[in-house]
């Protein structure tokens, strides 16, 4: 991806987020993800059905790196079996932390593949996928 | 004097506006904590050998220089903390907690920082006192009209700060402890971002508390202050016991304590951090308060002028005197605006800034702070009033 895509999509899902927005839809799985070193802060609402994630929504206020890399993911993890997703994150885990990883797998989160460069930013750009994970493996 | 050769953070390609979080230390600060542990160091208050009394001069010196710097009645007023929250717990939980009854009330402002609300909300829960808010003006300052209006039978006390951090309101305190103390109401006032920046006297407005802190004055962290009017100070049951506090102990149901201020510093005190507050107190008056006040004042002004003249940017304090600017750039998150403004080495604050209820006054939860102190110059200001004339700022701010 080039740096222009890359900020375009960034910004266009920051301005624009995926499922911003809580359902208290009792049928979903929920939680609050907040980093102690800055100030982004999320709710997020997780479903799943018949093996699969049927829809993720959120709400909160943070940075455009947080929001735009939660509304990206969302795109990318519905829809998915609790393993694909997994997998998923954990290859977009490796991107962060300079591993191995499958670019093909983690499709527009590959927007984030300069922000090792950042490391204050690493837990922006994971605060949302990480709690959709916790809501994953909480879910049966 | 020149602020570059005392300053060493001041040659470091930055440009430092975040003082309301800490201030940058001067060279005579440093040295003189050094001095005390490479030619001196030993304990206070203990040793009958000389560097041991060197320590215990250089210490009580300290005291002395407090005392004048806010105008004490007495050295016996001052009491050494770890900082302005410890000053203000132990206010609330050494005095307060024994004077209040349930059903009593505490004033304070929904712009606190967080050490002068958290402790009373404490209190609330344990003893059932309430704490209610005094409005603020469309400009959030607080007004005596405010104060007036809040009061009721039930209010005991007040605890506000003299200046904000989020605002950097200047709070008309003497007039509001005049009317509080017609109504037999004590007052707290939380000086961390007053002393060393504005004149503070604690005599001629009639403190009753005050806590503050040496690092958001030139000090080190890690030590403050707890002034409070003799009488008062003498009835704060000390909330630590220990080492240095006690003349002798046989039981349980025998012991003595020590006088004012000795029986509030249990345990080896920051005796390194209150000697750096001495030398930060000794530049501080070099430079003169009244000076260290006009030079904020002016380069507020000309920062608020410069973002005024800028058409994404919304400043939220302009109408207040003091040394704060606060500001969002529009659609911008304050948290990337902050990270934008690292990458031309300017250092600005975004956050709530520790006064999480302010979000309810200012329906915003997340602004950038540029706080001021009298070494940053009209070239850090022209600095960042260019970086943020930038319109590209959120795209910038990615790093990607």
């Amino acid at each position: 991806m080039d740096s222009n895509f890359k900020r375009a999509l960034i910004i266009e899902n920051y301005e624009k987020p995926l499922n911003k927005g809580l359902l208290n839809d009792s049928t979903y799985l929920r939680e609050n993800k907040n980093n102690s070193s800055c100030i982004d802060n999320f709710d997020i609402e997780l479903k799943m059905e018949d093996g699969k994630i049927k829809d993720i929504r959120f709400d909160g206020e943070a940075c455009a790196i947080a929001t735009s890399s939660m509304s990206i993911s969302i795109g990318i993890l519905i829809g998915k079996t609790k393993e694909e997703a997994l997998n998923i994150i954990e290859n977009y885990q490796n991107m962060l932390e300079e591993k191995p990883y499958d670019k093909d797998l983690i499709e527009d989160l590959n927007a984030y593949d300069d922000i090792y460069k950042q490391p204050a930013r690493k837990k922006c750009a994971t605060l949302g996928i990480l709690g959709i994970k916790d809501l994953i493996e909480k879910s049966k | 004097m020149n602020y570059m050769d005392d300053f060493p953070m001041l040659n470091k390609d930055i440009v430092y506006f975040d003082n309301g979080a800490t201030t940058l230390k001067p060279k005579s600060v440093i040295k003189a904590m050094d001095d005390y542990y490479l030619n001196y160091s030993s304990n206070a208050h203990r040793g009958d050998y000389k560097i041991s009394l060197k320590v215990n001069d250089a210490y009580e010196g300290v005291r002395e220089k407090v005392k004048k710097l806010i105008n004490a009645k007495s050295s016996n007023e001052i009491v050494f903390t770890s900082g302005s929250t410890d000053s203000l717990n132990m206010i609330v939980y050494g005095y307060f907690k024994n004077k209040l009854n349930k059903d009593d009330e505490v004033l304070v402002t929904k712009s606190e920082h967080a050490s002068n609300i958290l402790p009373w909300y404490e209190l609330s829960n344990e003893m059932g006192i309430n704490i209610n808010y005094i409005p603020l003006t469309e400009n959030h300052t607080v007004t005596l009209d405010n104060v007036i209006k809040s009061i009721t039978p039930k209010t005991k006390v007040i605890s506000i700060a003299h200046v904000t951090n989020v605002i950097g309101d200047v709070r008309p305190i003497k007039e509001i402890i005049e009317y509080a103390h017609k109504n037999n109401i004590l007052v707290v006032i939380d000086g961390a971002q007053s002393v060393g920046h504005i004149k503070v006297d604690v005599q001629d407005m009639d403190i009753d508390f005050l806590a503050f802190s040496a690092h958001k004055m030139l000090g080190p962290t890690g030590v403050g202050v707890l002034y409070g009017k003799y009488d008062l100070l003498n009835e704060l049951i000390p909330t630590r016991y220990g080492g240095g506090m006690n003349i002798s102990f046989t039981s349980k149901d025998e012991i003595e304590y020590k006088e004012l201020p000795y029986k509030l510093e249990a345990g080896t005190q920051n005796i390194a951090g209150v000697i750096g507050l001495g030398a930060a107190i000794d530049y501080i008056n070099n430079v003169g308060i009244n000076n260290i006040e006009e030079t904020c004042d002016s380069l507020k002004e000309y920062i608020i002028s410069g973002l005024k003249s800028i058409p994404h940017i919304k400043v939220y304090n302009e109408n207040v005197e003091g040394s704060i600017v606060t500001f969002n750039v529009k659609d911008v998150f304050a948290q990337d605006t902050a990270i934008y403004l690292d990458k031309y080495n300017i250092c600005v604050r975004s956050g709530s800034h520790c006064a999480k209820k302010l979000e309810d006054e200012l329906g915003i939860k997340n602004t950038c702070r540029i706080s001021i102190y009298f070494y940053n110059t009209k070239e850090d200001a022209d600095k960042l009033i260019n970086a943020l004339k930038n319109e590209n700022i959120l795209e910038e701010s990615l790093g990607v």
